[in-house]
């Protein structure tokens, strides 16, 4: 019983201009062009959406309602850093000028957030600093009151840094997070949403990448009931670099919506995306979009982004839109693939065959999907933290094959 | 000494319209270090024998039984199975993503064996077993059959029956495919396992060509879901001269 639908495309000799939006699995052209879609610090520019919205159509807006109103509070989340010996942190009003440099808000969550937010988090990476260690950022949700929180990461020139955003707990958390890898520096960034059933989170990452600076964005999401993150990636300057790696895993009734938009606006600069989520269980959603707009003057761009999904049980739903608008045919190369596929019970079988049982054998099926996405993290403690929270998924799994109650284990 | 006993097995497969019986009342006897072919035309059921045997959810029982030294391999699970001393080499191979040969085998190994092999003869052992199958070292690292052409594919099947040492391996049709080279590569794997460790040897195959390579004992023709003919090697060779078309000519099917 095998079902996967795959789609490649090569648009590496695109020569339309302009002309060339793909977008498989919709049926429709988005209306005009991602470079046209409004973004805006105003609250009234970005109305509060009905669902019927290109950007929401896949989502729960019941679910996130309180996160577009025009006010949050801020003691949903309590934030706390551990930061590398040569981190700077800070907490600073919302009217700091270094707020709201990695780009404009694109929908209504990220524009509430931004304007109900009354203080932020800072990370500052100093000039030519190269931390000796990992600086962990921890999101506690300690009430579910709707709360805005804004966190900036900001890299200054040719420093170097790995940061990790992990949220814990139950909150119904907007936020922004802000990305700014000055000029050389090399930063990456992850944010674990390891949320307590029953969380809602809608975060906005804005990143913004100078000349020859490199960001290696990594989300992982696992609980909650509702996560819906949007990375935004602009190149300010030639020679930048984004690999952006994304893994979920959902279970019944959660949603999980994981919506890139990378914006080559300069010549040479290059992006890889890779996202790839497991479902399993009644009810469980996966959205995953992949905008990528080459601009006509972002000649010699380099991209090419992949989704691929592998639904386990019967009843979980995923939905995965890559488009690529190209204006320029000066490219180096650009691509996209896509694929979903059931589990495979000629795999199963295949390992079966061979005496392996058949709880070891999904285990090793899904490991192995997943396998070449959590060597690229490059991050050993999230790798390990991954490993772990990939087996006890399974075992929630495993325990309806086998029986026996997952705690059992 | 073991024994694999099928009798009167009679197999359906589930289609869209229904169940349609495939086998109907096999009878066979194979006994360590016995090589039996399997010869017969395309849709005679050679293959669902052999996927039934090793207990594929596609393929349902609805009579007979199968056992292994007495034991009722058909009340076992699928890994129950192999873990009884049981080996299909399949016809199409099954894609792993992501699952590295290394780690299949070392993983298959430990669930046969019931305790992991010892890490250094076993490393040396799998590095012995892909040499003498002329697969390359750094297939070790791949993904299990992922990018492997048909040939590769049949030379890491017979790879795993060399390494697993099971009683019986049921061989379905690995000589499909094969150019002659490969043929005598995986033929000899065949006959190495035959020499070592005694193997009862189940092979299904369309053509005779393989049979220049490895002997059989005993040769059954399968017409229309049972045994129609049986004998020795000559079988084989009347039946590269003549085909099947003295059973399936007629449409007369010999009692066996």
């Amino acid at each position: 019983m095998t079902a996967t639908t795959d789609r490649t495309t090569d648009h590496s000799r695109a020569v339309a201009d302009g002309a060339h939006t793909h977008g498989p699995g919709q049926g429709v052209v988005p209306a005009g062009s991602r470079a046209e879609r409004v973004t805006s610090f105003d609250l009234a520019d970005i109305p509060v959406p009905s669902g019927r919205e290109e950007e929401w159509r896949f989502s729960p807006v019941a679910r996130l309602q309180p996160l577009f109103a025009d006010t949050l509070a801020s003691d949903g989340v309590a934030v706390s850093v551990e930061a590398a010996a040569e981190v700077k942190v800070e907490t600073v009003a919302r009217d700091d000028v270094r707020l709201g440099k990695a780009g404009k808000p694109g929908d209504r969550t990220a524009v509430t957030a931004w304007n109900a937010v009354a203080e932020a988090t800072v990370v500052t990476i100093p000039a030519e600093a190269v931390a000796s260690d990992v600086t962990s950022v921890r999101v506690d949700g300690v009430s579910s009151v709707a709360t805005a929180q804004h966190l900036l990461v900001h890299a200054e020139r040719h420093s170097e840094a790995v940061v990790v955003i992990d949220h814990r707990g139950d909150a119904l958390l907007n936020q922004t997070v802000e990305i700014l890898v000055e000029d050389g520096a090399q930063l990456t960034v992850v944010s674990v949403q390891d949320w307590a059933d029953g969380a809602v989170h809608a975060a906005a990452h804005r990143s913004s990448i100078g000349r020859d600076a490199r960001l290696k964005h990594v989300v992982v999401t696992f609980g909650g009931d509702v996560v819906r993150i949007t990375p935004d990636t602009t190149f300010t300057a030639t020679g930048g670099e984004v690999e952006m790696v994304g893994l979920y895993f959902a279970d019944a009734d959660q949603h999980q919506e994981h919506r890139l938009f990378v914006d080559h606006a300069v010549p040479s600069c290059r992006s890889r995306v890779t996202y790839k989520g497991a479902l399993q269980g009644s009810g469980a959603h996966t959205v995953w979009v992949g905008d990528v707009l080459i601009q006509a003057e972002a000649e010699d761009t380099d991209t090419y982004e992949l989704n691929r999904n592998l639904v386990l049980t019967d009843g979980a739903r995923a939905d995965s839109v890559p488009n690529l608008e190209i204006e320029t045919g000066e490219i180096a190369g650009a691509g996209h693939a896509s694929a979903t596929g059931r589990f495979d019970d000629e795999q199963l079988f295949y390992l079966m065959a061979r005496g392996i049982p058949e709880v070891d054998a999904r285990r090793l099926v899904v490991r192995g999907f997943f396998a070449e996405l959590i060597d690229e993290i490059g991050v050993p403690s999230v790798e390990e933290r991954l490993l772990a929270s990939i087996e006890a998924e399974l075992e929630k799994s495993m325990s309806v094959i086998t029986g026996v109650p997952a705690a059992a284990e | 000494m073991s024994t694999l006993e099928i009798r009167d097995l009679h197999v359906s497969v589930e289609t869209k319209e229904g169940p349609k019986p495939i086998l109907r009342g096999v009878d066979l006897t194979i006994k360590s270090g016995e090589t039996h072919a399997i010869m017969g035309p395309n849709g005679s059921g050679k293959s669902t024998l052999a996927s039934a045997i090793a207990g594929h959810p596609k393929y349902d029982v609805t009579a007979g039984t199968v056992t292994l030294d007495g034991e009722d391999v058909l009340a076992m699970s699928v890994d129950e199975r192999a873990r009884a001393g049981l080996f299909l080499a399949m016809q199409y191979p099954v894609e792993v993503p992501g699952v590295s040969v290394a780690n299949f085998l070392r993983t298959a190994k430990t669930a046969i064996s019931g305790e992991a092999p010892a890490l250094r003869t076993w490393g040396k052992e799998v590095k012995g077993a892909m040499a003498n199958l002329r697969i390359d070292s750094s297939f070790a690292e791949r993904s299990v059959n992922e990018g492997f052409s048909g040939g590769e594919k049949k030379r890491h099947e017979i790879l795993q029956m060399e390494l697993f040492k099971p009683h019986f391996a049921i061989l379905d049709e690995t000589d499909s495919g094969l150019d002659v080279d490969a043929l005598r590569v995986v033929s000899e794997g065949v006959n190495r396992a035959k020499e070592t460790t005694d193997v009862g040897v189940l092979l299904i195959t369309h053509y005779t060509r393989i049979l220049r390579y490895i002997k059989p004992d005993f040769v059954h023709v399968f017409v229309d879901g049972k045994i129609a003919e049986e004998g020795g090697p000559e079988l084989a060779e009347r039946l590269e001269d003549e085909g099947y078309d003295r059973y399936v000519g007629t449409g007369a099917t010999m009692s066996a």
